[in-house]
């Protein structure tokens, strides 16, 4: 699935946040999003995943030529981790399958995925414990965990790895550069670290002050 | 003081003794106040769900008269009810007054204030980020509202214990619309007012000494719940 963006706005309170966003992601590849703070980055990955809608512009998702209907069925195919990641209040492995559960897949699909997500997001010992309790980095690997059991065709990851520990950040990115070797998943994020983009990314796209201004190679 | 130790030396063995009346009493109590309660969560968590999670016109208001409802005064609804029950009153042809029906529903009218508005309380106190992130995982908009409900469940559980503290204490409301009729209407407080104004202490205390029983278990349940649920999420 392919995502075109084109010319959207978004604005707050009559604050401009998102001025004529035009941009293409292709099937496949890993994208970064740079900018400093107030650049718009994280409104852009929220309209992007349909979280929100933007006041002018579109977002359309195609399936080669086709555009894809926005409804539950495409919401189902892509999927967005939030900064402060949204676990739930009971266990991990409860948090894990949920996306999975609501989708009504059986009882051994479940479990097949539910084992290898946690299993690569190192959280397999842990998946017993309330989520609640997870140190902030872990919390992010459960994010990404519970994302990534749903394979989504489009993942976006909203500062992922910003408050964590050196340990947690390897984690992360090695989850990031595996998606990219099997390349079932586009994976757009969003982050301040350049070197961060140089490693993991096959383009890098720069924003000041809600406008896309630079698409380059990292 | 001689009143006091003798009535609790027969309240106790009116107890040990399990004697048949007071039995009946206590059974009939769990069972007005249990359907009572069974009727106002049905009613009062969708109630608080619906106002906590849904934009509408005078949403404040409703906010309000919820709130305002959780301090119905008993005897209030015992007279509101009864005027409405009572056989020249508009369901006066049902022969609801002086049952155990008529005392469910005014239990259920002080209940459901209470529910309704402690359930509201703690679904808006949801995060939210859990609806987004619902949400990004694909839920549909019931999904969605379940697993904030789900998220809420310590707060809710809270919520119902209230209710059934303030039922399970009431005496006001059922006296006036239950009539207190021996083995018919009679329940644990209406039977401690009755016996006290007849001076017969006994069987009083021995009903107040498992209502404070019920009452302090009631409560031990409420902090377990609310330490349970005392869980901060990941920042």
């Amino acid at each position: 699935m392919k995502l075109n963006v084109s010319d959207i706005n978004k604005s707050y309170n009559g604050k401009a946040v998102l001025q004529d966003c035009s941009v293409s992601f292709e099937k496949g590849a890993v994208y970064a999003l740079m900018g400093p703070n107030g650049s718009g980055k994280s409104t852009f990955l929220r309209i992007c995943a349909l979280l929100e809608t933007p006041d002018k512009g579109s977002v359309e998702y195609l399936s080669g030529d086709s555009i894809v209907r926005n409804d539950i069925g495409l919401r189902r195919r892509i999927t967005l981790v939030l900064p402060g990641v949204g676990v739930f209040n009971t266990t991990v492995h409860k948090n894990v399958v949920y996306g999975l559960k609501i989708r009504g897949l059986s009882k051994e699909e479940i479990r097949r995925r539910a084992d290898s997500a946690l299993e690569f997001a190192g959280l397999l010992h842990k998946k017993d414990h309330n989520a609640l309790t997870l140190s902030t980095g872990e919390g992010q690997r459960l994010g990404i965990a519970r994302a990534m059991v749903i394979e989504p065709e489009i993942l976006f990851l909203d500062e992922p790895t910003v408050s964590t520990d050196q340990e947690n950040t390897a984690i992360i990115e090695g989850i990031i550069l595996d998606m990219k070797k099997k390349g079932m998943s586009t994976v757009i994020i969003t982050t301040h670290d350049p070197a961060q983009a140089e490693r993991l990314t096959d383009r890098v796209l720069i924003m000041r002050d809600g406008k896309i201004i630079e698409q380059k190679s990292p | 003081m001689h009143s006091i130790s003798e009535g609790l030396i027969k309240a106790f063995s009116l107890i040990g003794s399990f004697d048949a009346d007071l039995l009946k009493i206590i059974f009939l109590t769990l069972e007005v106040s249990g359907v009572a309660l069974l009727i106002a969560t049905a009613l009062g968590l969708p109630l608080g769900a619906l106002v906590g999670l849904r934009k509408f016109p005078l949403q404040r208001v409703a906010i309000s008269l919820m709130n305002t409802f959780m301090g119905l005064p008993p005897v209030v609804v015992g007279l509101f009810l009864y005027l409405i029950l009572s056989r020249s009153g508009p369901l006066g042809f049902m022969g609801l007054l002086y049952t155990p029906l008529a005392m469910i529903l005014a239990q259920t009218i002080l209940a459901l204030p209470i529910i309704a508005s402690l359930s509201h309380s703690a679904i808006v106190n949801v995060d939210p980020i859990i609806r987004q992130a619902s949400i990004t995982l694909g839920a549909t908009p019931v999904q969605v509202t379940l697993n904030i409900m789900k998220e809420a469940r310590y707060g809710i559980m809270s919520g119902i214990i209230a209710g059934l503290g303030r039922v399970m204490a009431e005496v006001g409301a059922v006296l006036i619309v239950g009539g207190n009729i021996a083995g018919y209407t009679r329940v644990m407080t209406t039977t401690i007012a009755l016996e006290t104004d007849k001076g017969n202490f006994e069987l009083a205390i021995a009903l107040g000494i498992i209502l404070l029983v019920l009452s302090l278990a009631i409560n031990m349940f409420l902090h377990l719940v609310q330490r349970k649920g005392a869980l901060q999420p990941i920042r």
